[in-house]
């Protein structure tokens, strides 16, 4: 599993964690099951089988049980994709345009870029759109995900918690180069993020960027 | 084939159906036969030739990405293969695939019928399947090049493509024809052609599994039709329906299709449940535990399969209602196939079991269904599916449940009525070999998949990070593995057909089912007068004697 380095990630990892641990156990119970009573009762071993046709204190433990698990899964899910679409309404925006196979966001301010550049530790909000086909905007560390549609807006947010590098990914298929559709996410400390929305070029960014690496 | 089975000869009275002369002979009378069994078997031809065609394009697929970067195709051609393989497999082989060949071949005999309700329009529908996949076929030569939408068909890409997408369209279309029939067929013959005494509750399980799936066929296969022919007027004549460039909406194409197309996933698995349901209470000798319990679990996975559709769209951002209601019945979808799981288990305790290769089958069809079903449970969560959504995370899950369980419960199928069919016996030791390398390629090729799925590695990408590179290798390893055990099956039934051993047994495994009062093979109308049933399915009342017998001795 990845860091802790986006708001959704400590709330999906552990919801994963628990639909894992009950499916691991389900599975290693039934499978252990059926291997101990092949062996067992094989044939050689057992050449007459008994007739049981059911029990129904048995059939009632495996109904209520599952539904219930199931029904917490359910709950941790829910409640998990109510933040997804809670926005704060401090949230930066960004723009994000989609087109076969390249993403651009477009700040406030009118700078348009195509790597997505964000403040650690703030909200940001992207509105996202395409302007041909469906594509998807994934950020796999973040546990972020929202369809991109053509003529209509769909609004996704994170907060970063840790500065970095990160994949976009498009996970809707669009067509020849679809598996090409990659960006990046740099989170950046929030003053050198201040530095960049001031107005200076993507490479000074990143010169500065680089200083401010071997600093540490 | 008809001189092989002469060679067998049946059992002294009336030929068998493999023998029978009608009005046509030679390969007439094979393709104008309305005889369900012989329309069984040019289903269970013509099906194992896509299904081959099919395996091919995947074979290829996973050596295009053994590597990251180009190996050995341009995207343009990755893309058709991906495309051409998921439909090939979905429209050729998993959705008739078991109703097809043994729905067709053995549900008359289990109900102790001689026909199904309506055999020409049983063979009509075998004409429009193969009309279908030629069709299918056909797009990949055609100028403009095969498809390159996925089998999905999402709009608008699939409106503005130059590719053949008009004649896949089409060919689904068909395909669709002929499942809505072969449903209409099943479900009036379950209706009205049961024998004497055949109850409701008399039925076999694999009856239950292939009425159910029946329902679904005929209620929900128009609603794609539908769709896809929308699709074609919005190309060919520019109307707005679902291309937001000229007012139309993606998301409700998305609901349409999957208004069938989740269905549909129940449409494959329920016969193959039907399978598994048939094949262990012979195998353990034993009554099935929770009779009931499993069929009505079919109904409830027909019923409540066909309210769930919008699972595939958690991340097209439908309204917060919609997703709660889809994730919650998703989850509980789960329950009746948990049921299922747990009854089979039950029924091996106390058993008297044999593991000949139909029950190695379906052993393994338990194992991997578990994790695809447990998976799936996975995806219903919200948040979760956020993450795993269009990942590889999916396409393992699908293949675990579609390939794993359906593929997995054909070949159980197969190996369990093989004699029946044929009169013939395959190499036991073969077929073992060659489910374990099935059985071991299978879990290499799509296992990973899971993993990376869950990492970030999107699906229908053609080339990948180098992180997923040994995620990748070991998938593609994975499938020529598999490739190895199919090809050995295929080879041993072919060996069977040809020079097996002559079974003239009517009952090899001792099943109780009414296919094993018969003769082997069937005769042309399956019985010499019709059954009357006094008994349930799975009683084996000698264990019972054999009991009293000790107990007096």
């Amino acid at each position: 599993m990845f860091d802790d380095v986006s708001n959704f990630v400590n709330s999906v990892d552990a919801t994963f964690l628990f639909t894992l641990i009950v499916s691991v156990f389900f599975l290693v119970l039934i499978t252990i099951l059926m291997i101990v009573f092949v062996i067992k009762y094989n044939r050689k071993r057992n050449p007459k089988g008994t007739n049981i046709k059911g029990n129904m204190v048995l059939e009632i433990t495996w109904i209520v049980i599952p539904t219930i698990l199931v029904l917490v899964m359910f709950w941790f899910g829910w409640e998990g994709y109510l933040e997804m679409v809670d926005v704060p309404e401090d949230a930066i925006p960004v723009n994000v345009t989609a087109k076969m196979w390249e993403w651009s966001f477009e700040y406030e301010d009118g700078t348009t870029t195509d790597t997505l550049y964000v403040p650690v530790n703030r909200p940001v909000k992207l509105i996202l759109q395409s302007v041909d086909v469906n594509h998807s905007f994934f950020i796999p560390a973040f546990r972020l995900k929202k369809d991109v549609f053509p003529n209509t807006e769909r609004i996704a947010w994170f907060q970063a918690k840790e500065t970095g590098e990160y994949d976009i990914a498009c996970s809707e298929y669009c067509g020849l180069n679809h598996s090409y559709m990659y960006s990046k996410i740099i989170v950046l400390p929030d003053e050198d993020f201040n530095n960049w929305m001031y107005g200076m070029s993507e490479e000074d960014l990143k010169l500065l960027n680089e200083m401010t690496k071997s600093d540490n | 084939m008809s001189t092989v089975a002469a060679a067998t000869g049946s059992n002294g009275h009336e030929p068998s159906y493999l023998d029978y002369k009608g009005k046509h002979s030679g390969i007439l009378g094979w393709i104008l036969s309305t005889d369900h069994k012989r329309i069984g078997i040019l289903y269970l031809i013509s099906l194992s030739l896509f299904f081959l065609v099919g395996v091919g394009f995947g074979f290829l697929m996973r050596l295009e990405l053994i590597s990251p970067g180009r190996t050995i195709m341009d995207p343009q051609t990755y893309n058709s293969f991906f495309t051409l393989h998921g439909v090939i497999m979905i429209f050729l082989f998993v959705v008739p695939g078991i109703p097809a060949v043994f729905g067709n071949f053995f549900l008359p005999i289990l109900i102790g019928a001689k026909d199904v309700a309506f055999p020409r329009i049983n063979l009509l529908s075998w004409y429009l399947y193969v009309f279908g996949g030629l069709l299918a076929i056909v797009a990949i030569l055609l100028p403009g090049g095969p498809a390159d939408t996925g089998w999905t068909f999402y709009v608008p890409y699939s409106i503005r493509t130059n590719t053949n997408v008009i004649i896949a369209l089409l060919a689904a279309f068909i395909l669709g024809f002929s499942s809505i029939l072969t449903g209409l067929n099943f479900v009036t013959t379950v209706h009205r052609l049961k024998a004497p005494g055949m109850s409701w509750f008399k039925l076999p399980l694999s009856v239950w599994g292939l009425y159910s799936t029946a329902w679904v066929q005929v209620l929900a296969t128009p609603i794609i039709g539908i769709t896809l022919l929308l699709v074609a007027i919005e190309r060919l004549l520019g109307v707005g329906i679902f291309d937001p460039a000229l007012g139309g909406d993606p998301v409700l194409y998305q609901h349409l299709f999957w208004i069938y197309s989740h269905p549909a996933v129940y449409i494959m698995i329920l016969p193959a449940m039907g399978i598994v349901s048939e094949v262990i209470p012979v195998f353990s000798r034993r009554t099935i535990f929770g009779y009931k319990f499993i069929a009505f679990s079919s109904v409830a996975i027909a019923l409540f399969g066909s309210l769930v559709w919008a699972h595939h769209m958690f991340t097209a951002g439908m309204s917060d209602t919609g997703q709660f209601v889809f994730s919650l019945l998703t989850m509980l979808v789960a329950i009746p196939s948990a049921i299922k799981v747990f009854n089979w288990v039950a029924t091996l305790y106390k058993g008297s079991i044999d593991l000949a290769t139909p029950m190695l089958y379906v052993l393994a069809f338990i194992f991997l269904f578990t994790i695809g079903g447990l998976t799936g449970v996975m995806q219903g969560v919200l948040s979760i599916d956020i993450q795993v959504h269009d990942t590889s995370f999916i396409v393992a899950h699908f293949h675990y449940v579609m390939f794993g369980g359906t593929g997995f419960g054909f070949f159980a199928a197969l190996h369990y009525w093989f004699p029946k069919m044929f009169g013939k016996m395959y190499n036991r030791k073969t077929a073992k070999t060659s489910f374990w390398f099935l059985f071991i390629g299978f879990n290499l090729l799509y296992f990973p998949m899971f993993i990376m799925g869950w990492l970030g590695m999107p699906r229908r990408y053609y080339d990948y990070l180098p992180e997923f590179h040994s995620y990748h290798l070991i998938s593609t390893i994975g499938s020529w593995i598999l490739i190895i055990g199919l090809l050995l099956m295929v080879y041993n039934l072919y060996r069977a057909i040809r020079k097996g051993k002559v079974v003239t047994e009517k009952n090899v495994w001792g099943g109780e089912t009414l296919e094993w009062q018969i003769d082997t093979p069937p005769i042309h109308e399956n019985f010499s007068e019709v059954p009357v049933i006094e008994n349930d399915p799975y009683q084996y009342k000698m264990n019972e004697e054999i009991l009293e017998k000790e107990e007096t001795s």
